[in-house]
C-alpha cells in the first residue's frame, strides 16, 4: 500500500475540532479509506466517538505502566472503532504537571516505528487547542502531516488561533512540506459568520472547505459517544460531514503555503465586518445613548 | 611588583591583534573587548586591566565554561557533607560531574558523609512527560531510610526541570515539614546565565533563603573571636591548612563554608563577628547579605603564598584587639623559618621563570604573589566567568603589559602560548595535556593536580614542591623538535 496521507486538525480549545474531525472520519470510511486516528491531547477525547467509549489505555499511561515506550507493543495502544477505524490517543500528565508537549512527541514517534501507520490510507492527527510548544506542533512536522485543516468559527478568538496556526503552518512549511488544506467553519451563529470565515480564508490565501451549519443533533449523538454518522445516517447534518469528508478526499495535494496576516490586519477586517467598531463609532455611540439618556 | 624585568607591553599588544585577525570581522570585534594588556595605573595606583565579562560566549569557538549546575551543585553545595545533594533531571549531569573538586572532609562516606557520592533521580522520558515531583518526593524518602544520618538534602536542578516547570519548591517544603529536616531546592538550571556564575548566586540565594534562620545551627556560646570562613572549598585540604593559621591566632572558626561544612555549622554564620571571604567571586553575595541582615563585617583574604598570608594575617588581626594582633605576628614570626627554607630550596630553580594562568573567578589573581614569592613571573592570567568587580581587583596583583583574557576560547589561549612561551601554564584538565603536547610544563590549578593544599603555610611548600616538579621535571629535555631529529 502506498503511503498513507497524513491530515490534521487544528483550531481554538473547545471550537469542536474532535467532533468535527471524528464526524468527518466517520464519513470518510464510506469511501473506503482505512482510517487511523491519533489523538494528540492529555485530556484523550479524539476518539470517544469512534470508539463510543473513552479510551483509557494511551500510549503514554501504557509506557508509564510498563518502564517505557519500548515495552509497548503497538496492539496494546490502536484499538478498533466504528466501521474498522483505528485509534490510538497519546494521552499526558494531568494538566498543571510535567511536559504533554514530550508526550505527543513520544507517542508519535512510538506509534511510526512500530507500523501503526502501515496499511491506512489516512493517518488523522487531532491536536490540542493551540500550537504553545514544540510538541504541538510534531505533526506539522517534516514527513508528517501533509495538509492542515483549521476548524474555526466567526468568534474572534476562533480567528486569532486560526491566524496563529497558520503561522505556525508557514515556519515549517518551507523545512517540512506541510501546507495548509483550508478552513472549517463550524457554526456558532455570530454576526455575517460565512462572510468572514471566506474572507479569513482569502485572506490566508486558502479555502473554506466547508461551513458546518449548527444542529443539535451533533449534540444529541455526542451525548452517546457516537458520531452523527452513526447515530442518525440518514440526518441533513450526516450529508454535511459526507460533503466535507469528499471535499477533503478531493482536495489530496491542493494544500497551500499560508500567508498568515498581522493582528493590525485582523482587527481591521472585523471593523470592514462591522463587528468590532471603531473608537469614532464607539464615542458616536456613547453620545447617542447619553442624549437619549438626557431625553 | 616584585621583578624589575618588566614585560614586553607593545608585543602583547601585538599578539592580540595577530590572534584577532584570525576571526570574522562581528567575532573579532566582540572578542576583541575581551583582551588586553595590563595598562599603566595613573601616579602611584596599580595597574588597570578593564575587559568585558560575565557574558554570553559566542557560538562556535570552544569556551571552558560551565553552567549554573555546576557553579552550585559542583562549587557551593556539592561539598556540605552531612547533606545528600541531588542531581535532579536525567543522568549525565550528576555522573560526569562526579567528585571533580576533591573537596575533601572528615567522616564516613555513605554513613554521615556524602561528598563523593552521586545520587540523582535519573529522569526517564516517562518523568519529562508526567513530571518529576512524585518522583523527587519517593527519594526523599528513601534517601533518608537509607542514610539515617544525613542532615539535609538538596536538590540541584538541572535544565529539564525549569523546562517542564516542576514545582521542586512545594515538594522542598511538604518533607521539611514531614521529616523536619532540611529539603532545599535549588533553581541551578544549566541554561540560565552565561556560565556557571550565576550558579554560585543562586546557590547563595538558597543557603539565604533555607539555611540561615531555618535551620538551627550548634548549640554554643559566641565569642568575641568568632570567625566564619566563606568560599574554601578545602581542595585538597586548603581550609584545614587556612583554619590552623586563624586557629593559631586566636581566632574561633565557627563556621567554614562550605569545604568540609556541616549544615548545622552553615547556620552558625550568623553568630559570628568577622566574615573572612577567600572565593569572592562565588560567595560575595551571601556576605553581603549578612553584612545587611546581621552587621557582619565582611573581608577578603589571600593565603597563597608568604607574602599574601602575612599580609593577609594582619589585615584579619586588625579587625580585633591588640592580643590578637600580637599572635598574628608571633604566627608569622612562628612559620618564617619555613618560608626560608622552603625559598632557599625551590627560588633557586624557579627564578625567573614566566607563567600563564587561566582559572575560574580567584585564582587567576590570588595566586600571582605566590608565584612571585618563588622568584616567578605572572605575564598572562585570565578568568572562566569573572564580573568587573574581578578585574578590578586584578590590578594590584599584575604588572604593567601583563596580558589579560577573559573568556578565553580555546584557540586565543592555544596561540597566546605559542607566541609567549612560558615556562609554566597552570589551567585545568581540559588544557593540560593539549599543553603539555606543547612542548610547556602545566599544572592544574583548578585541582592542584590532584595534590594540594595549596592554601596557607603548609599549602606553600607543596606548590613550590609541585612547580618545581612541573617546570623541572627531566621530560622536557628530551623533547627533540621533529625538523631537529634528523
Amino acid at each position: 500500500m502506498a503511503k498513507p496521507r497524513q491530515i490534521a486538525f487544528y483550531g481554538k480549545g473547545g471550537i469542536g475540532k474532535s467532533t468535527t474531525s471524528q464526524n468527518t472520519l466517520a464519513a470518510l470510511v464510506e469511501l473506503e479509506q482505512q482510517i487511523l486516528i491519533v489523538g494528540c491531547d492529555p485530556k484523550a477525547d479524539s476518539t470517544r466517538l469512534i470508539l463510543n467509549t473513552k479510551l483509557q489505555d494511551t500510549v503514554l499511561h501504557l509506557a508509564a505502566e510498563a518502564g517505557s515506550v519500548e515495552d509497548l507493543d503497538v496492539e496494546d495502544v490502536v484499538k478498533i472503532g466504528y466501521q474498522g477505524i483505528r485509534c490510538a490517543e497519546s494521552g499526558g500528565p494531568e494538566p498543571g504537571v510535567g511536559c504533554a508537549g514530550r508526550g505527543v512527541i513520544t507517542a508519535i514517534n512510538f506509534l511510526e516505528e512500530n507500523g501503526a501507520y502501515d496499511d491506512v490510507d489516512y493517518v488523522s492527527y487531532d491536536v490540542l487547542g493551540d500550537v504553545v510548544c514544540g510538541g504541538f506542533a510534531m505533526p506539522i512536522r517534516e514527513n508528517k502531516a501533509q495538509e492542515i485543516y483549521i476548524v474555526m468559527s466567526g468568534e474572534m478568538m476562533a480567528l486569532y488561533a486560526a491566524n496563529n496556526i497558520a503561522k505556525g503552518i508557514l515556519k515549517y512549511a518551507h523545512s517540512g512540506g506541510v501546507r495548509l488544506g483550508g478552513l472549517i467553519c463550524n457554526e456558532r451563529k455570530t454576526d455575517r459568520e460565512l462572510d468572514l470565515a471566506e474572507e479569513l480564508a482569502k485572506k490566508l490565501g486558502t479555502t473554506l472547505t466547508h461551513f458546518v451549519p449548527r444542529d443539535n443533533i451533533v449534540q444529541r449523538a455526542e451525548l452517546r459517544r457516537q458520531t452523527v454518522i452513526q447515530y442518525a445516517p440518514d440526518s441533513q447534518q450526516a450529508n454535511e460531514y459526507r460533503q466535507l469528508a469528499q471535499k477533503i478526499h478531493n482536495n489530496s495535494g491542493k494544500g497551500v503555503v499560508p500567508t498568515p496576516v498581522t493582528m493590525d490586519e485582523l482587527e481591521d477586517m472585523l471593523l470592514d465586518f462591522g463587528i468590532m467598531k471603531t473608537e469614532e463609532q464607539e464615542l458616536a455611540e456613547a453620545a447617542r445613548l447619553e442624549a437619549a439618556a438626557n431625553a | 611588583m616584585s621583578l624589575d624585568t618588566p614585560i614586553d607591553q607593545a608585543r602583547h599588544d601585538q599578539i592580540i591583534e595577530e590572534v584577532l585577525a584570525a576571526y570574522p570581522e562581528k567575532a573579532a570585534k566582540k572578542r576583541r573587548r575581551h583582551l588586553t594588556t595590563a595598562q599603566a595605573g595613573e601616579g602611584d595606583e596599580a595597574p588597570s586591566c578593564g575587559v568585558k565579562s560575565n557574558v554570553k560566549s559566542i557560538p562556535g569557538v570552544m569556551t571552558i565554561r560551565g553552567c549554573a549546575y555546576a557553579g552550585s551543585k559542583g562549587v557551593v553545595w556539592g561539598p556540605v557533607k552531612d547533606m545528600v545533594h541531588i542531581s535532579h533531571g536525567p543522568v549525565g549531569c550528576g555522573h560526569y560531574s562526579w567528585s571533580q573538586r576533591r573537596n575533601y572532609y572528615t567522616g564516613t562516606t555513605g554513613v554521615d558523609s556524602f561528598v563523593t557520592m552521586q545520587v540523582t533521580s535519573d529522569f526517564q522520558e516517562r518523568d519529562i512527560v508526567f513530571g518529576g515531583d512524585k518522583k523527587l518526593g519517593t527519594m526523599i524518602d528513601e534517601i533518608y531510610e537509607l542514610f539515617p544520618l544525613a542532615n539535609g538534602i538538596s536538590v540541584q536542578s538541572e535544565c529539564p526541570i525549569g523546562l517542564i516547570g516542576d514545582d521542586i519548591e512545594a515538594v522542598g517544603k511538604a518533607k521539611t515539614q514531614e521529616t523536619g529536616k532540611a529539603v532545599i531546592p535549588v533553581r541551578c538550571e544549566g541554561f540560565r546565565g552565561v556560565s556557571q556564575s550565576l550558579g554560585h548566586h543562586i546557590a547563595n540565594d538558597a543557603i539565604r533563603d533555607h539555611v540561615l534562620d531555618k535551620v538551627e545551627g550548634s548549640d554554643f556560646t559566641p565569642g568575641p573571636y568568632d570567625v566564619t570562613i566563606i568560599g574554601d572549598y578545602n581542595i585538597g585540604g586548603d581550609a584545614w591548612a587556612s583554619r590552623i593559621l586563624l586557629e593559631e591566632m586566636g581566632l574561633r572558626v565557627i563556621s567554614s563554608w562550605s569545604g568540609d561544612a556541616t549544615l548545622k555549622e552553615m547556620a552558625n554564620a550568623p553568630k559570628g563577628k568577622l566574615n573572612l571571604i577567600h572565593c569572592y567571586r562565588s560567595m560575595n553575595y551571601i556576605c553581603r547579605h549578612m553584612e545587611e541582615t546581621y552587621n557582619i563585617p565582611w573581608m577578603e583574604y589571600n593565603f597563597f603564598g608568604p607574602s599574601q598570608i602575612e599580609a593577609s594575617l594582619r589585615k584579619i588581626a586588625a579587625h580585633f584587639d591588640a592580643a590578637i594582633q600580637e599572635k598574628a605576628e608571633a604566627v608569622i614570626a612562628k612559620y618564617r623559618p619555613m618560608v626560608d627554607a622552603i625559598n632557599a630550596k625551590y627560588k633557586p630553580r624557579l627564578e625567573g621563570k614566566t607563567v600563564m594562568l587561566y582559572v575560574g573567578g580567584l585564582r587567576p589573581r590570588h595566586v600571582i604573589g605566590a608565584y612571585e614569592d618563588l622568584g616567578m613571573e605572572v605575564v598572562g592570567t585570565g578568568y572562566e566567568f569573572a564580573h568587573n568587580d574581578d578585574y578590578k581587583r586584578t590590578g594590584e596583583y599584575i604588572k604593567q603589559g601583563t596580558l589579560v583574557y577573559d573568556d578565553v576560547t580555546g584557540y586565543e589561549l592555544e596561540k597566546f602560548i605559542e607566541q609567549v612561551r612560558p615556562n609554566l601554564v597552570g589551567s585545568g584538565i581540559k588544557e593540560k595535556y593539549a599543553i603539555q603536547k606543547m612542548g610547556v610544563p602545566f599544572r592544574q590549578m583548578h585541582s592542584w593536580d590532584y595534590s594540594g593544599p595549596y592554601h596557607g603555610y603548609d599549602g606553600y611548600a607543596i606548590f613550590a614542591r609541585d612547580m618545581d616538579l612541573a617546570i623541572n621535571n627531566p621530560v622536557w629535555s628530551r623533547m627533540t623538535a621533529p625538523w631537529k631529529a634528523a
